[in-house]
C-alpha cells in the first residue's frame, strides 16, 4: 500500500527515485533543484546506496555512467546550465546504451539565467540533449504525484530501452507542496541485474564490455536500431491529457506547471460560454502528435500554445502537426516570470475575441 | 609453468600501437599483474580516450570504455556500484593532466578505492603530437613547433608530486618503462596497488614514463635513450608515498 | 630458450637491445604486416633470463619452462 506525505516536488521525486530502486545518485548543487541532492545525500545510504556531490556536473553524469555500466539503477539531477554541462554524458549514456535518470528542475535563460523557474529548455530536452543525434524519452509532470509516479517506473523504461530516460520540471513544481501518495519500495535483488550489466565476470565465459565509440558499420546499425525504437516509443508511450476537446473551436497547448495556469483558464472561459480545450503532453518527446494533428480544424479556429519562456519553444512541433489548417499563436513569461491566471485569462481571451496576432 | 607468459587479459592478437610504444607494455603489465593475482576474471578496465584508449582493441577482460578525461568520475561509480571488483583507470596524459584534471584530483581526494594507471608520453599521440600538459620544456610538438616555450605554455605537470599532496591517496609511485629494472619494477608497484586496492585501503596512483616515436620523429631504441636524457631528469622516478611503510 | 611469435612482433628491437648474450638478432624476413622480427641465433647460451620478453611490448615473446617446448 501506498503511504500519504506532504512533501515538496524536489524531495517527493527523490523519495520516488529510492522506492523506485534508485541506489546511486551523483550531482553537483545549483538551484533550484537542491533537495534532490539534500534529501539523497542521507536517503540513500539508509537502503543501502551510495551518494556522491560530484566535484561538477560533468565529473557527475561520468560518474551515473560508471554505476549505471553496473547494472545500478542510478540517477543524476540538475538545473538547466548543469543540464548543459551533463549534455556530453547523456550522449555518452545513449552511445553505451545505459539506462540512467536525469531530472531538470529548469530554471531562466539562457546562460547563468535567473534561479526561478521557467519552461526554456524544451528545445534542449526533446532535440538535442547532446551531440550526435540521439533521443530520450523526456516527461513533463505536472503535479508532485505525476512527478513521483513518473520517477517511479522511469527504470522500467530505462532498462526496457537500454537509454536514460529524462524527466523535465521546472523550478515551480520543485519546490511547491502538494499532497503525496508515495508507492511501495520495490526490491531489486542481484540476481535481477541485467545480463549485460558489468556487475560480476564470475561464471560468466564472455567478455563483459559497455562502450560509446565504435566502428563505421556497427554505429550504422545502432543508430538504425535507435531510430526503431524512437518509432516505437511514437506507438507505445505518447502520454497526453485531453480536456473538452470535443465541441472546442480554440484549443490551448501547454505541459507542466503553465498547463495548470492554462487549464484554469479554460474553465474560466468555459465558464464565460466559450468552446475551449486544452491539450497537454505529459510526454514532450515522443510528441502527441496525434491529438494535434487529428482535431477536427473545420470546428478548431485557432491554437493557443503557452509556455513559461520567450520565444515558444513547443510552437514548431505543434505547428508540424496543425499544418497551416488554422492559425497558431503563443503567449507567454520568461527569465524566471511566472505566468499568473489574469495574464494567460486575458491572452487567451484577446484570441477568441479577435485582437491577438 | 612458464617462465615468462603472454598474460590472458590481452587478446592474442597485435595490439593497436605502433611498433616500440610503451602502452603496449604498460598494458602488459597490467594485465600480468591482474593475472598474478588472480584476478582475470573479477578486473575491469575503466578506459579513456586517446591512445590510452586503443586498449579497447585488444583487451579481453570486462572494461567500460568512458568520455575524455572522465574515467576517475566512472570508476568512482562503477566501483562504488559493486565493490568487490578490481577497478582501474588506465589514462593517458592529455586525458588525465589535462582534460581530466578535476576528475582525477577530486577522486584521489575522495580517496576513491580504486587504481589509477597513468601512462606519461608527453604528447597526445593519437590526434598526431598535439602539445600535452607533460611535453618538455622545449619538446618539439605540433602546436609547439619551435619547443615547448614556458612564457606562454607554463611547465610540465608533475601528476605524482601533486597528488601525493593530497591526505588520501594511500600509494603514488612513479616507473620509467625505457629499461628492463624500470620495467620490473612498475609490474611490481602496480601489483602493489592492486593489492591495497583488494584490501580496501583507498586510493592508489600509478605512473608510468612512455614514449611515442611516432610523434617524437624517433625510432624506438631513439625513445628510449631519449627518455633517460631528458625526461627521466624531470619526472622522477620512485615512489612518491606509501602509507603502508609507516604503518 | 626464447620462443618469438614473429606474428605479433613489431620489430622495434628493445629485446635485441636488452639481451645480455647478445644473441638476438633483427631477421631478414618480414612477417605478415611487413615488420622484421628478431631470431635467436645461438639457443645454446640462452639461459631464459627473460630480459627479451620483459621488455617486449607486445607480449610477443616467452619463455617456456626447460623441456616444455
Amino acid at each position: 500500500m501506498g503511504e500519504k506525505r506532504f512533501m515538496k516536488g524536489n524531495e517527493a521525486i527523490a523519495e520516488a527515485a529510492v522506492r523506485g530502486g534508485c541506489r546511486f545518485f551523483a550531482g553537483y548543487p545549483i538551484t533550484p533543484q537542491n533537495e534532490i541532492p539534500e534529501y539523497l545525500s542521507w536517503r540513500l545510504p539508509e537502503v543501502g546506496g551510495d551518494f556522491v556531490q560530484g566535484e561538477s556536473e560533468v565529473a557527475s553524469i561520468n560518474m551515473v555512467y560508471g554505476a549505471a555500466a553496473m547494472g545500478t539503477r542510478a540517477m543524476t539531477s540538475s538545473s538547466s546550465p548543469g543540464i548543459s554541462l551533463k549534455a556530453e554524458g547523456i550522449s555518452y549514456l545513449a552511445a553505451a546504451m545505459l539506462p540512467a535518470l536525469i531530472v531538470n528542475v529548469s530554471r531562466g535563460g539562457p546562460g547563468l539565467g535567473s534561479i526561478q523557474p521557467a519552461q526554456s529548455d524544451y528545445l534542449q530536452a526533446t532535440k538535442a540533449l547532446g551531440h550526435g543525434g540521439f533521443h530520450t524519452l523526456v516527461f513533463a509532470p505536472n503535479t508532485v504525484q505525476e512527478a513521483v509516479d513518473i520517477v517511479y517506473e522511469s527504470w522500467e523504461y530505462a532498462e526496457r530501452d537500454r537509454n536514460p530516460v529524462f524527466v523535465l520540471i521546472d523550478g515551480c513544481l520543485g519546490n511547491i507542496m502538494e499532497e503525496v501518495d508515495l508507492p511501495e519500495m520495490k526490491e531489486i535483488k542481484p540476481e535481477d541485474l541485467p545480463e549485460w550489466c558489468l556487475s560480476r565476470r564470475n561464471g560468466r565465459d564472455w567478455q563483459g564490455n559497455i562502450t560509446p565509440i565504435y566502428t563505421e558499420p556497427i554505429l550504422e546499425g545502432l543508430n538504425m536500431m535507435a531510430g526503431e525504437m524512437y518509432k516505437q516509443w511514437e506507438e507505445e508511450d505518447v502520454r497526453v491529457e485531453e480536456f473538452m476537446l470535443d465541441d472546442a473551436e480554440y484549443v490551448v497547448i501547454a505541459y507542466g506547471m503553465a498547463s495548470r495556469v492554462a487549464k484554469e483558464a479554460v474553465i474560466k472561459l468555459r465558464e464565460e460560454g466559450h468552446k475551449l480545450g486544452l491539450i497537454r503532453p505529459i510526454t514532450l518527446y515522443p510528441f502527441p502528435k496525434n491529438s494535434i494533428r487529428n482535431l477536427d480544424y473545420s470546428r478548431v479556429k485557432g491554437i493557443i500554445d503557452i509556455e513559461m519562456t520567450i520565444p515558444a519553444q513547443m510552437r514548431d512541433d505543434i505547428e508540424l502537426q496543425v499544418m497551416g489548417r488554422c492559425p497558431v499563436y503563443e503567449y507567454g513569461r520568461s527569465g524566471g516570470c511566472l505566468l499568473d491566471d489574469d495574464g494567460v485569462y486575458e491572452a487567451i481571451k484577446e484570441v477568441i475575441t479577435g485582437g491577438a496576432e | 609453468m612458464a617462465v615468462y607468459k603472454r598474460p590472458t587479459s590481452i587478446a592474442d592478437a597485435p595490439s593497436g600501437y605502433c611498433p616500440g610504444c610503451l602502452h603496449s607494455l604498460a598494458t602488459k603489465l597490467v594485465a600480468q599483474a591482474i593475472e598474478e593475482l588472480g584476478q582475470a576474471d573479477n578486473s575491469l578496465n575503466i578506459i579513456s580516450v586517446g591512445c590510452s584508449g586503443l586498449n579497447i582493441l585488444y583487451w579481453s577482460g570486462d572494461f567500460l570504455s568512458t568520455a575524455h578525461g572522465r574515467a576517475p568520475a566512472a570508476a568512482t561509480g562503477a566501483k562504488r556500484a559493486n565493490p568487490e571488483r578490481l577497478v582501474f583507470t588506465y589514462q593517458g596524459d592529455g586525458d588525465l593532466a589535462a582534460i581530466g584534471l578535476a576528475e582525477i584530483m577530486s577522486a584521489a581526494n575522495r580517496g576513491e578505492n580504486f587504481t589509477v594507471i597513468f601512462a606519461n608520453n608527453q604528447t597526445y599521440g593519437m590526434t598526431g603530437g598535439q602539445m600535452a600538459p607533460t611535453t618538455l620544456i622545449g619538446q618539439k610538438s605540433t602546436t609547439s613547433i619551435y619547443g615547448r616555450d614556458p612564457k606562454t605554455t607554463g611547465y610540465p605537470l608533475r601528476m605524482c608530486e601533486i597528488i601525493s599532496t593530497l591526505e588520501a591517496p594511500r600509494f603514488v609511485a612513479r616507473y620509467a618503462l625505457n629499461s628492463p629494472k624500470g620495467i620490473m619494477d612498475a609490474k611490481k608497484g602496480i601489483k602493489k596497488a592492486f593489492e591495497m586496492q583488494l584490501a580496501g585501503k583507498g586510493f592508489t596512483f600509478i605512473e608510468l614514463l612512455t614514449n611515442c616515436p611516432t610523434n617524437w620523429h624517433m625510432t624506438p631504441l631513439q625513445t628510449l635513450d631519449y627518455m633517460n636524457t631528458n625526461t627521466i631528469p624531470y619526472f622522477k622516478p620512485g615512489i612518491y608515498k606509501d602509507t603502508e611503510e609507516n604503518a | 630458450m626464447t620462443v618469438i611469435n614473429d606474428y605479433l612482433c613489431k620489430g622495434c628491437g628493445y629485446c635485441i637491445r636488452f639481451c645480455p648474450k647478445h644473441i638476438l638478432e633483427l631477421g631478414s624476413e618480414r612477417n605478415k604486416r611487413g615488420h622484421f622480427y628478431p631470431v635467436n641465433i645461438d639457443t645454446e647460451a640462452c639461459t631464459s633470463c627473460a630480459i627479451c620478453a620483459t621488455v617486449c611490448p607486445e607480449g610477443a615473446i616467452e619463455i617456456p619452462e626447460k623441456g616444455e617446448n
